[in-house]
């Protein structure tokens, strides 16, 4: 006798751990196999971009650390830049460099994040995301003598920063920096050769180049596919330039190599954050520049590389003291629509972890 | 008396900044659609712009994407601006080896605004369309599910345009 079998829809979410906000996955499943995904949100829309209409430029500033909050610096440097080219603002080279150490700072921050949780989706509950949480501690209480607030920092400033680092904050931050690598190498003792993680990571939620860059997928996951593209390199902002950094890359673009991308993301960054220090001019933090700005009729985009991928903003302007628009490009909403294509095929524990390799902010992803 | 006139304030307009690259595309630009195309090329800020009609969107953006000269293999954004008289549709693309960006720019009009879907082009434009749609009612053809992304099902109005009231909003 033939046992009868029909396909399950099951909601995941919005209120599940693993979904890291308010995020709903309506799965379509056989047995436990993945049949099809569709994921559900805006349970978080704010309406930043149009919130943004009605304030001036400076106060935007506040309404872009609510984005994707693990990382507020670096959507703080996307808005500015923004702002700056449509504005013809030039920041001094002091603040340049300040606001590349912030955006890095903040990358180290997010990649440990992200890193946390995707071992506490394996099932390795919060040892590992605790060990995490300590480095990133450290990094947040060096935003907290910059400007007093830790994760909503509104730090970065058309023009520059809102004020010139204290004295104590440069011996603390080449303190942190000097630690950081030697936390990695304890985190990669911990998890890189790990049984377990590789049997669960590897050849695990595949993605292909081809596909990636057809589906403007950016960050990390695109570089585990072997594309060397990074914004700091192709388009490059402030004093990137200048500074010597190599661009990781992955070979076949599954769970295992975001992974690995992200801890040399970091190593990466402290390398960033050694030459910024050695290279911080005296002078200026802030260009002169109006309280009420009032950028020149046109449009202009800017685009940073976050931690999750490419963060752009697109300013228009009518002439008043607020933007006529204000676009954003947040990459966590954009490296969502590859979900679907990852997970059919996989098991229910799969899922888990291939979303928590993606690594989305639903702040971002809802704004 | 005299009248007196209060003088409008005089908007200055964004300054061009195109680099060597933005040139040398530009002038590329001019000469592949030089003839028998109905654009017009221009410049915003630093990034060179190209204003189609929206009819003949994918044909100009495949060819964007396939020939070699452009090589544009990558969507960095999609955005809808409501002018007062217009509604601009934006396409930002990037190419990744030739490192150029270009501004494809669709003017169509508000009270029946109709684009083109680019999901056969640029798959990465499946959710950036479904949100315009969501926002600002603009309606791609041949989108295959133009369903609320942001919004919940049964929002009516299009709150990303100018015209949406927002101040008579009651809370519930």
């Amino acid at each position: 006798m033939a046992v009868k079998t029909e396909p399950v829809t099951i909601n995941l979410g919005p209120q599940h751990p693993s979904t890291h906000g308010v995020f709903r996955l309506r799965v379509k499943f056989d047995g436990e196999v993945v049949l099809d995904v569709e994921p559900v949100f805006g349970y978080l829309h704010r309406g930043t971009e149009k919130l943004a209409e009605s304030r001036t430029y400076v106060q935007i500033v506040t309404l872009t650390d609510r984005l994707d909050y693990t990382a507020s610096m670096s959507n703080n440097l996307s808005y500015v830049l923004a702002v700056e080219k449509l504005a013809g603002i030039e920041a001094p080279e002091r603040a340049q460099y300040i606001r590349v150490i912030c955006a890095e700072l903040a990358r180290i921050s997010s990649h440990l994040m992200a890193t946390g949780f995707l071992l506490n989706d394996l099932g390795a509950f919060a040892t590992p995301l605790m060990y995490c949480f300590r480095e990133r501690e450290r990094i947040l209480d060096l935003f907290e003598m910059l400007c007093g607030a830790r994760i909503t920092v509104s730090y970065m400033r058309p023009g520059g920063v809102l004020q010139d680092p204290p004295d104590d904050f440069w011996p603390a931050l080449t303190r942190i920096n000097d630690d950081l690598p030697q936390y990695f190498d304890e985190l990669e003792s911990l998890i890189t050769g790990n049984e377990i993680v590789l049997a669960r990571t590897r050849d695990v939620g595949t993605i292909s180049a081809e596909h990636a860059i057809n589906a403007s997928i950016s960050g990390p996951i695109l570089r585990a596919t072997g594309v060397q593209w990074d914004v700091r390199r192709a388009d490059p902002y402030e004093i990137y330039d200048r500074l010597d950094f190599d661009i990781p890359i992955g070979a076949v673009g599954d769970t295992f190599d975001r992974y690995l991308v992200r801890i040399q993301e970091m190593r990466e960054s402290v390398k960033i954050i050694r030459q910024c220090i050695e290279q911080t001019p005296d002078g200026p933090y802030r260009a002169d520049a109006p309280w009420f700005i009032r950028a020149p009729e046109g449009d202009a985009y800017a685009a940073v590389e976050g931690p999750k991928g490419e963060l752009g903003f697109y300013m228009v302007s009518d002439g008043d003291i607020s933007p006529y628009r204000c676009k954003i490009r947040a990459p966590s909403f954009i490296n969502l629509t590859a979900l679907t294509d990852m997970l059919v095929g996989w098991k229910m524990g799969d899922l888990i972890t291939i979303f928590g390799s993606l690594d989305v902010v639903l702040g971002e992803v809802d704004r | 008396m005299a009248q007196r006139h209060r003088r409008e304030p005089e908007i200055p307009l964004a300054k061009e900044a195109l680099d060597a690259k933005g040139e040398s595309l530009t002038a590329l630009v001019n000469e592949v659609f030089s003839e028998g195309h109905d654009v017009e090329v221009g410049a915003a800020v630093d990034e060179v712009t190209l204003t189609v009609q929206p009819t003949s969107l994918p044909d100009i953006c495949r060819l964007l994407r396939d020939d070699p000269r452009f090589d544009f293999d990558y969507l960095r954004c999609l955005s809808v601006v409501d002018y007062e008289d217009r509604m601009e549709v934006n396409y930002h693309l990037f190419s990744l080896d030739k490192r150029h960006k270009l501004v494809v720019k669709a003017n169509v009009s508000p009270d029946d605004p109709v684009v083109p879907s680019l999901i056969d082009v640029w798959r990465g434009a499946n959710w950036y369309e479904r949100e315009s749609h969501d926002l600002f009612g603009v309606s791609f053809t041949g989108h295959p599910n133009l369903v609320p992304l942001l919004l919940y099902e049964g929002f009516e109005g299009f709150p990303g345009r100018k015209n949406f009231p927002f101040h008579d909003y009651d809370e519930w």
